[in-house]
């Protein structure tokens, strides 16, 4: 763990790979909870019919706050699990300036920690500014 | 029809738009809005939730190819995250207070001008010329190329930022990436060499998408039965329009479909003038 958290052992590494490879993950794993939430969504709802999806209803708390999700997927609720997918999605470039941050912080550059954390900040504002109206 | 028919066919289409995206430079996105309204009939607004889950998918799963290369210029991007975030909110905000008909035929003007931006004479060489502000900023860099590294300068930062804030606004309304107006920014204005701000600009879709998407998620705009085909068949589409370009080089296909994209963009705004949305 120490060795983790050492200057040296990062400066080894290039940050930037890091966070190409932290995108590309990001991808992968949300796309493959969407693959098994979806398959298992076909399988339990295949036969249904569509929903009207021609007027806007908006979707209910279960797939829109973190908590509806998160009851939904303990309960093995498969859309709520589709929804973490899709939650984990929007969280991947979310997680980039996150990992952009800490390679200026190791990097001491002063002015792109400060601009780095205005942009999580303009995010985390619109996350819990209460903005959905 | 049947859940999983609809899901087999909208996995196809998806696939089908992000090839399209891919192949012309458009973005995935793009293209999914009109395939969900105009043929599947879906409401705008979940199409819109849809398409931003789009551009997130593949931006990133693309970026990380020009990351690795370096082309990106990370410093740029990061500067300029903060004009295009706070303009994604602005839309996201805006959103809810404009009717859907203006919103599509807002979406059928961008996607013209989106379509005209990707045949244009691209900015090829690298400016020796920068601004103070921009060597204050380090925002001038490097890149490689056939030739070795070349390095350039960028000018007009300000103007660069103020047509990302116009295009964060556009992004977070439309929910769409808004690539083209991010390139415009950069190449034209910013005088930044061509394969570095389409890079650059694809880096930054992914976080302006996700500025707006968190509000668009808890608004209900993402409806799961239509993310899980539109993510898949995005992705796996824009996965094949990658690989065929490195092959062949689209430039007659590009002009082909760009006029095809132009009717389907006339067909949003005729629509939209005549309250069908």
């Amino acid at each position: 763990m120490k060795k983790i958290l050492s200057k040296a052992y990062w400066a080894d590494r290039d940050v930037e790979k890091l966070v190409g490879l932290q995108l590309r993950y990001g991808v992968i794993i949300s796309s493959l909870m969407v693959l098994l939430g979806g398959a298992f969504y076909l399988f339990g709802y295949g036969r249904m019919s569509v929903p009207d999806y021609t007027r806007f209803i908006g979707e209910g708390p279960g797939y829109t706050s973190l908590k509806g999700i998160f009851t939904g997927v303990a309960n093995l609720q498969v859309k709520e699990f589709i929804q973490l997918g899709v939650l984990f999605l929007i969280a991947t470039p979310i997680f980039r300036i996150a990992f952009s941050l800490f390679a200026f912080v190791l990097e001491k550059d002063k002015l792109y920690i400060g601009i780095t954390l205005l942009v999580l900040c303009v995010i985390f504002f619109s996350m819990f500014g209460g903005l959905k109206v | 029809m049947s859940i999983l028919i609809f899901t087999i066919i909208l996995l196809i289409g998806a696939y089908f738009a992000g090839l399209l995206g891919s192949l012309t430079g458009l973005g995935g996105g793009v293209v999914i809005i009109p395939l969900l309204t105009l043929v599947f009939h879906v409401d705008i607004r979940y199409a819109i939730g849809a398409a931003l889950l789009a551009s997130i998918a593949t931006s990133s799963g693309a970026a990380t190819a020009y990351v690795k290369e370096g082309i990106t210029n990370i410093r740029l991007g990061m500067f300029l995250e903060i004009a295009t975030t706070i303009g994604a909110v602005i839309g996201a905000l805006i959103a809810v207070y404009t009717p859907t008909n203006t919103i599509a035929m807002l979406f059928g003007g961008i996607l013209i001008f989106s379509a005209a931006m990707t045949l244009r004479k691209k900015n090829q060489e690298a400016s020796h010329e920068g601004s103070k502000l921009a060597s204050f900023l380090k925002l001038n860099n490097s890149y490689p190329t056939k030739d070795g590294e070349v390095s350039y300068k960028i000018k007009n930062v300000g103007a660069g930022f103020s047509i990302m804030t116009l295009a964060g606004i556009i992004s977070g309304l439309l929910g769409i990436g808004s690539g083209a107006l991010k390139v415009l920014a950069m190449d034209a204005t910013m005088r930044i060499p061509f394969k570095v701000s389409t890079t650059t600009s694809n880096f930054m879709i992914g976080v302006t998408a996700a500025a707006s998407a968190v509000v668009y998620l808890q608004r209900g705009y993402m409806d799961p039965g239509l993310a899980f085909p539109v993510i898949l068949g995005v992705l796996g589409g824009a996965f094949t329009g990658s690989k065929l370009l490195t092959k062949m080089n689209p430039k007659a296909l590009r002009i082909i479909f760009c006029v095809a994209i132009s009717f389907v963009a006339i067909e949003m705004i005729y629509n939209g003038y005549n309250h069908k949305f």
